[in-house]
């Protein structure tokens, strides 16, 4: 075959792989967009979900996968950061080493329903906290914690080399490197990994059936008390998120709308979701702007 | 000769450095003269950049790295573990070949080595950042826009700031690894005036791969080849002189 046909099969091959990606994203999107939009207003945004009748909304479950978010973010960045910077400074080559990477490596990889279970077993049940927004964010942080050390380690190496040496050579200490020119020179790249996980965190189910379970109590907007049992900040108790609300209506909800519920509170997550993304990299870039003052 | 008299800030005594298995220096002596510029030159790999790092102990860290011999700065070898690396670097400063600025204001960067070693008062700030930047010539370009990105600035710019930065510490030495080779040729010209006004005040080793900026701004130039200080005299008489048949092979041009 003529090398220029071969050139232009490729091409072509590549193109239209690229393209399968596009059409089923913009497929996907479109198909919940389409159902859910409509179903988005003021009141189902806010309003509590209902049990049995028509006309529920979502607004605690949506308050509870931020709020939930918010938790495990606390938790994981600094763990996260902290083991990042062992990693990419501390971490000589050797069996420890790679016996901590092997380890990341399996956690980032355990299916998060079987972190669930886990999550039950020790913070549902070992603590006694039963199901509640603290285990909930713990479990997160395990299923979130892996990801999160290989996005700090990775930006902390991405630091020019040479700007190590320049920090070292100015008499700083290794301390003082880190924290004035590595940790600041990889903020932008962290910060936008943070936000991305934290879609993913925002969305995830599975590992908060068993760990921040499927009710909500009543909750009241107005006490902001976290340690009264109907406060919405209140750690100790359970909260159904956005995800595994979509989930519990669909496999078992009884209200008649269910359909319509589940459209819209799918549309409301992925909106969310996008919007995260959209965050990251908008963030990212302005800070890239600030910092190297291009155009 | 006048230069004999000079004070030594470093003394460098059958100095050895492998990486591995990679004997890239080889019994090394050197003498460096206080308030000279000391070049030296050497093509790649010939274990010049290597030697530089090794006088404010950069080197040490890097993986399987053996360090043999002694350098003596101030009468003190700084090869002894017990040497304080943070005092040492505010002494002996160092540039690089890319501009490092941190992505900082221009002002956090020359504050920056001060702050570390314990100034903390605005006003004596402010004062050190204004000397630094008038010490490299940035001072008039950049005065009105001191808290402006450093990554703004172009090229030549960031390099003197860097130089600015290293002044900061108040260091009595300041080496200098390539400073020039990744700027263009007006910007090469200013660093090279301002190493020439540097010498009043301090001692500096450059690295560079420029035999013309060797003879322009240095008083010693050294000739490294293979990892061995082949010859180290008078600039004047290295160019025009030099007592080694591989020197003048290099300097002519043969090979390198």
């Amino acid at each position: 075959m003529n090398s220029r046909i071969t050139n232009r099969i490729a091409t072509g091959v590549f193109f239209a792989c690229a393209a399968l990606i596009t059409l089923v994203l913009a497929g996907l999107l479109g198909y919940i967009l389409y159902h859910g939009i409509a179903i988005i207003n003021w009141d189902f945004l806010t309003s509590p979900s209902s049990s049995f009748r028509a006309g529920g909304g979502i607004g605690p479950q949506l308050f509870n996968s931020f709020y939930i978010l918010l938790i495990t973010m606390i938790i994981t960045v600094p763990l996260g950061l902290g083991g990042g910077i062992y990693m990419a400074e501390y971490a000589k080559p050797g069996k420890l080493t790679s016996i901590i990477r092997t380890s990341i490596e399996v956690l980032a990889s355990l299916p998060s329903i079987v972190l669930g279970m886990f999550g039950l077993l020790v913070f549902v049940n070992l603590t006694g906290w039963g199901y509640s927004i603290l285990s909930g964010a713990l479990t997160l942080t395990i299923f979130n914690l892996p990801i999160m050390v290989r996005e700090c380690e990775d930006a902390i190496r991405a630091v020019p080399r040479d700007q190590r040496e320049a920090g070292l050579a100015l008499g700083t200490t290794h301390w003082h490197t880190i924290k004035k020119v590595l940790v600041p020179s990889a903020f932008p790249t962290i910060l936008s990994g943070a936000i991305l996980a934290s879609g993913r965190v925002f969305g995830e189910a599975a590992a908060l059936l068993f760990t921040a379970g499927l009710t909500t109590p009543r909750l009241d907007f107005g006490n902001w008390n976290p340690f009264s049992p109907d406060s919405p900040l209140n750690i100790f108790r359970p909260a159904e998120t956005l995800a595994v609300h979509i989930w519990a209506v669909n496999s078992e909800g009884l209200i008649p709308d269910a359909r319509a519920v589940a459209d819209g509170a799918s549309a409301v997550l992925i909106i969310s979701v996008l919007l995260f993304n959209l965050i990251a990299r908008a963030l990212g870039r302005f800070i890239h702007k600030r910092l190297t003052a291009s155009k | 000769m006048i230069a004999t008299q000079e004070k030594e800030v470093f003394d460098i005594r059958e100095l050895n450095l492998w990486y591995d298995t990679n004997h890239a220096l080889k019994d090394i002596d050197f003498p460096i003269h206080e308030k000279e510029v000391t070049a030296i030159i050497g093509p790649s790999g010939c274990g010049k950049s290597t030697f530089i790092k090794t006088l404010n102990v950069m080197n040490r860290t890097v993986p399987g790295v053996r360090i043999q011999g002694e350098i003596n700065y101030r009468g003190k070898n700084i090869l002894r573990p017990k040497t304080d690396l943070v005092e040492l670097r505010k002494q002996v400063g160092m540039v690089f070949q890319q501009a490092t600025p941190f992505p900082k204001s221009i002002y956090e960067n020359v504050a920056y080595g001060p702050k570390i070693h314990g100034v903390h008062k605005k006003s004596k700030l402010n004062e050190i950042v204004e000397n630094s930047l008038k010490g490299v010539a940035l001072w008039e370009e950049v005065k009105d826009r001191l808290h402006a990105p450093a990554l703004g600035l172009s090229g030549g710019q960031q390099q003197r700031l860097c130089i600015a930065r290293a002044l900061a510490t108040e260091p009595d030495t300041i080496l200098m690894d390539e400073p020039t080779s990744a700027l263009d040729p007006i910007s090469t010209m200013k660093i090279e005036e301002l190493i020439l006004e540097l010498k009043q005040k301090y001692t500096i080793v450059i690295v560079t791969h420029n035999m013309q900026q060797a003879a322009r701004v240095s008083d010693k130039t050294a000739f490294f080849l293979m990892g061995e200080l082949i010859e180290l005299d008078e600039t004047k008489m290295l160019f025009s002189n030099p007592s080694d048949q591989r020197t003048e092979d290099y300097i002519t041009g043969r090979f390198g």
